[in-house]
């Protein structure tokens, strides 16, 4: 019996795919918690209104939003319940969208300015007289590309 | 005592799935997409225009008061389902009529809603309007291209709106306070 067998098997260690499954668990993970559908919790109640003439919204980084609605429950106490207009995270009134416009635009390449647009996001029983304001004021601000979000209605 | 192995559990079909997954996921998330009616506001001035002194044959005058009922050409109790239809007509009436717009160059639709008004009355009503315009536009690309309006090339769309051009304006709303 030589010292030095040399029938011993020779192969090559088996790479370890042990950890290839954390690796993508990581992924999954990541994506799961990255996909974020809205950026702003909506605060008000929005049952957009239905209608047929839609056209998709492009471009989601040229969209703002705004909201406009009766508070929902939790911030009646605090709020009532007239309609309020929501703009990011915080309740605002019709004197605010000027600033908000800017700092819309602040985040956007000068030259696709006109590209932007703004989603109004309301509810259906609000009166048009708040609107009606919001939209002065953003044309004012010469904001006016505007998108009044609906639901497609099916005939 | 002899060194027992433990067999090395096979963890490779563990990563595909993983990926299944990821795959899954990825497939199955649909970033909803919003979509609406696509309006451009009138540029602001900081003087309130002159009253334009249109030929009133031209002008559909569409009512919207606080009590959501619509009132079309001072007619009351226009009821919405019909407005599409009127403002087609309204539109392409090209003199015919002389109740109705010279031609669609001249026509214009004035809306008016009320402070009181729902959002969703005026919505539908706009709507309504818009699908008027969109209806004259995909005719005329039928007509003169045989093809639907949204497949057209822009130079073409340009010059069906150019014949047809969208003048929708909306009058300040009445305000009683």
């Amino acid at each position: 019996m030589s010292k030095f067998k040399k029938n011993k098997k020779k192969d090559a260690p088996g790479i370890t795919t042990a950890s290839l499954p954390d690796i993508v668990f990581m992924l999954l993970c990541f994506f799961m918690v990255v996909t974020k559908m809205r950026d702003a919790d909506v605060k008000v109640r929005v049952r957009i209104p239905q209608a047929t003439e839609l056209q998709k919204l492009e471009k989601k980084s040229m969209v703002s939003h705004i909201f406009i609605g009766p508070p929902s429950p939790v911030y009646q106490a605090q709020f009532g319940s007239a309609p309020k207009i929501q703009l990011n995270d915080a309740f605002a009134t019709p004197d605010d969208i000027m600033q908000f416009v800017n700092v819309e635009r602040s985040a956007i390449n000068p030259e696709r300015h006109n590209e932007m647009t703004c989603a109004m996001k309301i509810d259906g029983e609000v009166k048009m007289g708040l609107i009606t304001d919001v939209k002065t004021e953003l044309r004012r601000a010469n904001f006016r590309r505007v998108s009044y979000l609906a639901n497609k209605r099916s005939n | 005592m002899a060194e027992r192995q433990i067999p090395e559990i096979n963890a490779g079909s563990m990563a595909d799935i993983a990926f299944l997954l990821l795959v899954f996921f990825l497939v199955t998330t649909t970033i909803q997409t919003d979509s609406g009616l696509q309006v451009t506001l009138p540029q602001w001035v900081d003087e309130p225009p002159e009253p334009q002194d249109k030929n009133s044959r031209n002008v559909l005058e569409v009512v919207i008061n606080g009590a959501n009922q619509l009132a079309v050409e001072g007619e009351p109790g226009f009821p919405v389902e019909s407005l599409k239809e009127k403002a087609i007509r309204f539109i392409t009436n090209n003199g015919s009529d002389p109740t109705m717009s010279d031609n669609p160059k001249a026509a214009v639709i004035s809306l008016q809603n009320d402070d009181g008004t729902d959002y969703s009355t005026y919505l539908g009503v706009y709507n309504e309007l818009q699908a008027a315009y969109n209806a004259i536009w995909e005719s005329e690309a039928q007509r003169r291209f045989g093809r639907p309006y949204q497949t057209l090339e822009k130079e073409d769309r340009m010059a069906i709106r150019e014949d047809y051009p969208k003048f929708l304006s909306e009058a300040e709303p009445t305000r009683f306070d």
